[in-house]
């Protein structure tokens, strides 16, 4: 074993996660090397350094509000849902609804009936070729459940 | 001194208890009352560690309560073999590094920050008779250190510092194993002795903590 199969073991020695045979392997491993012994010592003054500071324990008061603060997140994260999805599909269908009327008047030109529903199409052939290109990729994407 | 916020919370991330799975299950079907008990398990954990990694107390109190809101609108997500906890911190660390990615938060652990805010305790028994004013130096540098490592040995850092969390609780909560957050651990003290090796008087820094050793691995 090199001085780095040792490293593990040092994280483990100094968060006491170590088995006694692991320790001991440690140990004894600490009292031939000198350079790991160094390294060990360091390691330590940075771990006395960190178990110094702490982090300070806020009111009571804060705790006793917490569940309310997120009781309110989340109703207005639904609000903010509900109102979306109602917006987009009562959008659609106005937009429906204005795109009929253009359509059945007879007083609206050709040509701009033809545009606007020339437009609809464009539109709607690329939403639906960035939907397929996004399926496409997701399903084929190795690394989706590889955590960042 | 082993009280303290840090220091409580060896069982936290215990996956799954089954009261906890009932509680998840209500809330599936759409019990907001069930979610209450969940968050109030977790809530001291979510905020101390937004606390950690954002090092900011208004910051840590919004992004730990819209991470339980998060949570509760997707739980339908939720795989319950994971348990709530590993599956929540994804959704809490996610949104504080975007935070701190958003708001460019460069000097977001800058100790006076930090203690103007009243976020971080010294304690002064716990120095060291030997070097004392170094030590001392050192912890004032610790937050900045802290900050400046990148996301992966940050959060290590404060789960095992901060929170205490044992080798198996962060390899679950990091969706990892077990030799990974080792590594990572080794690296991440690496980098903040560099740093704070690097924050100190140009003259000294090299007695900081003694001559670096080569050859480290990287990861």
């Amino acid at each position: 074993m090199t001085c780095q199969n040792y490293q593990d073991l040092m994280m483990g020695y100094l968060d006491d996660e170590l088995s006694s045979e692991q320790r001991r392997t440690f140990e004894e491993h600490l009292e031939s090397c000198e350079g790991c012994r160094s390294e060990f010592e360091q390691f330590k003054k940075l771990k006395r350094i960190t178990d110094s500071v702490q982090l300070a324990e806020p009111e009571d008061e804060m705790w006793q509000k917490y569940w309310g603060g997120v009781y309110n997140r989340f109703e207005r994260g639904i609000g903010w849902i509900l109102m979306s999805v109602a917006g987009i599909a009562l959008l659609i269908y106005g937009g429906f609804k204005a795109v009929e009327a253009i359509v059945k008047d007879p007083t609206v030109g050709l040509m701009l009936k033809i545009g606007i529903l020339a437009f609809i199409g464009g539109v709607a052939i690329l939403f639906v070729s960035i939907l397929r290109e996004r399926l496409y990729f997701w399903k084929r994407d190795r690394y989706k459940d590889v955590q960042k | 001194m082993e009280t303290g916020p840090g220091k409580e919370t060896k069982e936290m991330t215990q996956s799954c208890c089954i009261e906890e799975v009932e509680l998840i299950e209500r809330c599936r079907r759409g019990s907001r009352g069930a979610f209450e008990p969940i968050v109030e398990k977790y809530m001291k954990d979510a905020y101390y560690i937004a606390l950690g990694l954002v090092g900011n107390r208004e910051d840590a109190l919004d992004l730990s309560q819209e991470a339980f809101a998060k949570a509760y609108i997707n739980i339908s997500s939720l795989n319950s073999k994971w348990g709530f906890f590993p599956w929540f911190y994804q959704i809490l660390r996610n949104l504080c590094f975007s935070h701190l990615r958003k708001r460019k938060v460069r000097r977001a652990h800058s100790i006076e920050q930090l203690t103007e805010d009243g976020a971080v305790a010294f304690e002064s028994d716990c120095e060291s008779p030997e070097d004392p004013i170094e030590e001392k130096e050192m912890k004032q540098g610790l937050w900045e250190a802290i900050g400046q490592l990148d996301e992966k040995h940050k959060e290590v850092i404060i789960l095992r510092h901060f929170k205490n969390m044992s080798y198996d609780e962060m390899a679950k909560a990091l969706f990892t194993n077990k030799g990974t957050v080792t590594s990572r651990l080794y690296y991440a003290r690496q980098k903040l002795k560099d740093i704070l090796e690097r924050q100190r008087d140009p003259q000294t820094r090299k007695e900081a903590f003694g001559e670096p050793r080569k050859g480290g691995r990287q990861e």
